[in-house]
Formats: C-alpha cells, structure tokens, sequence
C-alpha cells in the first residue's frame, strides 16, 4: 500500500455532518471496475444534479476548490455502507487526507488501507480549519502523520489517529503478507478450533 | 478465579490466534460472507495468484445487485456480469453458493441465520456494514471493506484493535406495537448516529429477552447505525430453539454439547462495560425518522422538530419546522431488506393490511426465497396482493437502491429499511424509516400514520 509521511496540498471545506458513504459514491456507480476510476462519481449527488450539471456553489466545483487534495468535513464522516469504493472514489479525485471530528469506522480503517490518512480534530479546529479555507488567501495546508499536526496560514493544529493505524500509514506495510509470517499459529489454532467446537467448522447441509 | 468477563469478551478471546506488540489481535474468522458486491476483493485474490485459505468456510449469495422481478434474467449488463463473477468464483474456488438459481437464496443477512450457518460463539465477517445482524445469536460479527475481504479470503483471519464495550439496558416490556425497529430507531435517536463509535454494544434486559429471535436480528441490525461495528444478545432458549433443526446447524448429540457451551457465553456477574445506556421500554413509541440520518428518529406523535442543525436536512426531505408527522404524504412504501424482511416482519405488515387496499403504491420484497415460500404458504402474499402492493423476489432491492428498484428524485417512501441517507434509494429520493407495521399503516393512510390507529379487522 502507498505510505503517508507528509503532505502539503490544496484543501477544501465540506461544512457537512454524516458525509456517509452513499454520498461519497451512490450505489448506482460501483458496478464499474477500478480501471475506469472512481474520481468522477466522487460525491456525486452533491457535485452534479439531476441532468448531470455541476452545481455551482458546490465547494469542489468553485475556483477557489476545485482540485483539492484535502477535505475538511464535519462529524461522522464516512459512516454507513461498508464501500471501500468511497475511499477509491476519494483517492481516484486525488484526495489523500480527509480531516474530520469523527470517522465511520469502516470507512477509517480502508482508508488506511489505501493510504489515505482519516485525520481526526476536535469539533472546533475543525470548524476554524473550514473557516480559514472559507476566508485566507491561500488554501494550502501541511500535514504531517509523525508529529500529527496541521498546519495552516502558521496556524498549528494537532490531530489524532490510532496508533496502529499511524504506524500501516507511515510503512505502507502489507497485511497479507505480515499475516502469512503467521502461518503456523493460524494452522495450529484452527486445529484447537475445529476440537474444541467442532461445528464452527460447518459441516455441509444434511 | 479468573476476572468476570462479558460476553464480547468471551467472543474475543476465544478467536484470538496471536497478538501484536502494537495490541492488533489477528482474529480466526469461522464464516465469511461473500456477495457479487464483494468483486473488488476476488480482484485482489487474482492479482497475487492465491487461492483461498479456507473455501469450506466461505460462502457466497447474490443479493446486493439482484434484481427483484423478471427472473432470472438479468436486464442490466453490469449486474449480469456481477452475479456472473461471483459464480464463476464461486466455481474456481469452491465454496458454497446461495445463487439467483438457488431455492435457498436470499439478502446475506437473513440466509446465514436461516440456513443455521450462523451460530452462537462463532466469528462471522461479511463486507456489508450490516453484517453486525449476525450478533443477535451472541456471535462476534461485523462488517469489513474489500481490503479485509482479501484478506479473510486469503488467510481466513484479519488483524483487528479490541473495541471497547458498551451495555445497552433496556428496562421493562415493550408497549403494544411497538417494535424492535422502534426500539432501535430510539437508541439511535438516543446515542447518536456515532454515539457507539469504537464500541462493541451488548443489549440487556427484560425488553431484549422477550424479543424474538427475527427480532433481536432487526435490533442488531440497526446498530451499524448508531456506529457500533458489532452487537451483541447473549444466546437463550430462544436462540436455541431457533436453530434446532436449521440447515447447517449442529444437531443431535453435538447440538445438546453445543448448547451447553453457548450458556456460558452469557456476560459474567461484576463484568464491567466501558460504557452504560439505560432505556426505559415504556418510554417507547412507534417510531419514525424524518431527516437524513437514522439519529433523526421521533415518535409517530411528534411533530418535525425546529433546530438550525436541521435546515439542510429538512430542505431536502421537503419539510417544516413545526410540521406533524402524522399526516405527511408518501408517495410509495416498501417492506423488505436485511432489517425487516423476515416472515414476522412480513405476518405484522399484513395483520395491518388484511382486508384494507393501499392508497399508493409499494413494492414487499421478501428476505429470502424461502421466506417468500413460507408467506406465499399462509396466504401473505394474497393480502399484499390484494391491498395493491407488489409481491417481488427476494434481494437488497429498494434498501440500496443498486439493483433498479428506485424511488424518484423527490418521492417519499415509507421504508423498512435501514437508512434514510440523502439518495440511498434514490438520487433525489425522500425515506422515512419505520418498522413494518407503520409502514403498512403508511400504505392504507397514503400518509405518514399511527399504526395504533389501524387495528386488525376482523377476518
């Protein structure tokens, strides 16, 4: 997987709550394969309306937005539907980190597998990174997954993320192949498994 | 003496293969759900050239993209290419699967119960965020994106942090008609929509035990919803009579040593949660959402509530501060999905509807194929039929809006499904959650209704 260590890049405020997953990519755009990627549809019901149109006013269809690499969201963000294609989407766009008060669990831990960094602030430096992106000159931010720190127009903001999820990010470690170093302790667990309840190991239908 | 410990406790431990210094546990995983859905991850198989670890414990169903009517053709390309690929892997590696073709097909969720796969002290995964259902057996179950799917399917294990544990107490009965759906949208309104994040959530108490096993599966259900990726209801009698005689559960001798395990799942006296709910039962209603998040859930007595934090929400349900619930317009309803789609939930929609006609239009797609045999046996799909509705194969249909069951941009639907996102069933689309019951009093009503005001008639 791609690792993360640092990265300064355009931002754009997504002043919303419970961004879930439907609204990062709706149902209706995952039967494409990856090859055809996913930036297009990213958000697409809040980019595009009905006829296919952009919406104006919407913060990554702005001048000042467009092309972003980092969202700023509100609380929850990424919660509902299990879809790792809403990270795809986000990566394929070219988001790499997406700042937030708090993430659907699913959703952090594939973003973490795609290296893309759920960074997680407080509901206030959330909303003074968004207003800063609303107001400042530039909107360029600098993120930094060692000392888990914003920083923005020489304004510094600490973030938080799960230890482990930190160390996968700044490795880009494989977890298959970590796990196969495991392969004797899994071969001798499912031997104590299937002894000690033997029907976990489903028996095929009578 | 070792500590007390709580049921998810005991779940844990016993599927823990090794623990990282970093405290990651790898977990055995001893059932793997798979889906047409899940083709990301079988890509990800490919491209090593693996094989999987453990064929016998994977098993795979066509639900997701399915569509409801007209089969088994497949109108759409894509989706025919989908259900297309799971065969074909299903073929290439050998595992057992739940097809369109198969008498036992059905939405992941109701078919693993239903076929006795799922079972009290078992791990079961599925990359489907509602796979915490499975929990209401008292089996450690949660939903996984594609990358954890690869990695199950290669290693039939996935490296995972120990959530913290949370008691959900709800105290006393249930009042009439109100439901496990009701039950769930109140914790979710009372939690939030993330106030579960990070825990493991087991419920207690009198209102849970009462609660049918299809029931306690509506409950677990929903808890994705308040951000709990797995729930949790210890194993019971109930729970044990349910399974007697399922499919692929253990019978005879191995059933009577298997029961004997499973009541020493229960949580230990003195074990200690991180986090306690308390839910008076009685303070319950029937229960219906109104914004764009599950946590946007008031009784069916109350009126739209008048909050700024609302305004975009309420711009987009197209409704009004101040606004009653009962009496807002449905265009069409739907009774069905992994939440609401089991044959009780099929018998309460149509104790309401017997003998009434719907006053707009709505689709009840059943759980499974079986579950639709079973209500076509006691005449169910005459009253759905009868009242106007339209009787549909088995699948996601109208909950995910994938598989070509929409509502239009701008409908309301009165929904028994799980999730009232902005264009879950719909771009455009306007869903208000409720259980099926409250659904059917929708239909009669062609508004939002109080199904305490549509009795059973008499037959």
């Amino acid at each position: 997987m791609d690792r993360f260590t640092t990265l300064s890049a355009p931002a754009a405020p997504l002043a919303l709550d419970n961004v879930d997953t439907d609204q990062i990519i709706p149902a209706r755009f995952m039967k494409r394969s990856r090859a055809e990627g996913y930036g297009p549809v990213l958000l697409h019901d809040l980019r595009f309306d009905e006829a296919g149109a952009p919406r104006p006013d919407f913060v990554l269809n702005t001048a000042r937005h467009a092309g972003a690499k980092v969202l700023v969201a509100g609380r929850n963000f990424g919660s509902g539907s299990s879809r790792e294609a809403a990270v795809y989407a986000l990566w394929d766009y070219g988001i790499r980190c997406v700042i937030a008060p708090s993430f659907g669990d699913i959703f952090a831990s594939n973003a973490v597998k795609n290296g893309l960094l759920p960074a997680r602030v407080s509901e206030e430096d959330a909303a003074t990174l968004q207003a800063w992106l609303n107001s400042a000159n530039d909107t360029q931010l600098q993120v930094d997954l060692e000392s888990c720190t914003i920083t923005a127009g020489g304004q510094t903001i600490p973030f938080s993320i799960d230890p482990v999820r930190r160390t996968q990010l700044l490795n880009g470690w494989d977890d298959i192949d970590l796990t196969r170093e495991r392969a004797a302790a899994i071969a001798s667990f499912r031997t104590a498994r299937a002894q000690a309840e033997p029907w976990a190991m489903a028996p095929p239908a009578a | 003496m070792s500590a007390p410990r709580t049921l998810f406790d005991k779940l844990w431990d016993s599927h823990v293969v090794a623990e990282r210094e970093d405290g990651e546990a790898l977990l055995w995983i001893d059932r793997h759900f798979v889906h047409e859905g899940s083709h990301h991850a079988f890509r990800a198989v490919a491209a090593r050239n693996a094989g999987l670890a453990e064929p016998g414990l994977t098993f795979g169903v066509a639900d997701h993209y399915v569509p409801t009517r007209g089969r088994p053709a497949i109108a759409d390309a894509g989706i025919a290419g989908m259900v297309t690929q799971l065969s074909d892997n299903a073929a290439r590696h050998g595992f057992r699967l739940f097809g369109l073709d198969d008498p036992a097909q059905g939405i992941v969720h109701v078919v693993g119960p239903e076929q006795g796969l799922t079972l009290p002290g078992l791990s079961v995964v599925c990359g489907d965020s509602h796979t915490s259902t499975h929990g209401a057996f008292g089996a450690l179950a949660f939903g996984i994106g594609a990358s954890e799917v690869a990695h199950v399917l290669m290693t039939q294990t996935l490296w995972q942090k120990k959530p913290k544990r949370m008691r959900i107490a709800v105290h006393g009965p249930l009042g009439p008609h109100v439901t496990a759906k009701d039950l769930a949208l109140h914790v979710i309104a009372t939690v939030g929509a993330n106030g579960a994040h990070g825990h493991a959530v087991e419920y207690q108490g009198e209102a849970i035990r009462a609660l049918s096993m299809e029931s306690r599966l509506t409950l677990c259900n929903m808890s994705i919803e308040a951000g709990a990726r797995s729930a949790l209801i210890a194993p019971d009698d109930t729970t044990f009579a349910y399974l007697a005689g399922r499919p692929h559960a253990p019978s005879g001798a191995d059933l009577n040593r298997a029961i004997a395990l499973w009541r020493t799942l229960a949580t230990d006296e003195g074990a200690s949660f991180d986090r306690e709910v308390e839910i008076d039962a009685a303070a319950i209603a029937p229960t219906v959402t109104f914004g764009t998040s599950p946590e946007d859930a008031l009784p069916i007595t109350a009126r739209v509530p008048d909050a700024p934090a609302l305004a975009d929400a309420l711009a987009y349900m197209g409704l009004a501060p101040g606004q009653r619930l009962v009496g807002i317009p449905v265009d069409r309803v739907f009774i069905g999905s992994c939440t609401n789609g089991r044959l009780e939930d099929l018998r309460a929609a149509a104790a309401v509807l017997r003998g009434r006609r719907a006053a707009v239009p709505g689709l009840v797609s059943p759980g499974s194929t079986l579950i639709k045999q079973a209500a076509e046996a006691e005449g169910l799909h005459t009253v759905f039929l009868d009242a106007g509705l339209e009787w549909a194969d088995s699948g996601c249909s109208m909950c995910v809006g994938m598989n070509g069951d929409l509502i239009a941009s701008g409908q309301r639907c009165a929904s028994t499904t799980n999730r009232n996102f902005r264009g879950r069933q719909g771009q455009g689309a306007r869903t208000h959650l409720m259980s099926p019951a409250m659904a059917a009093a929708a239909a009669i009503a062609g508004h939002l209704a109080d199904v305490r005001d549509y009795p059973p008639l008499e037959r």
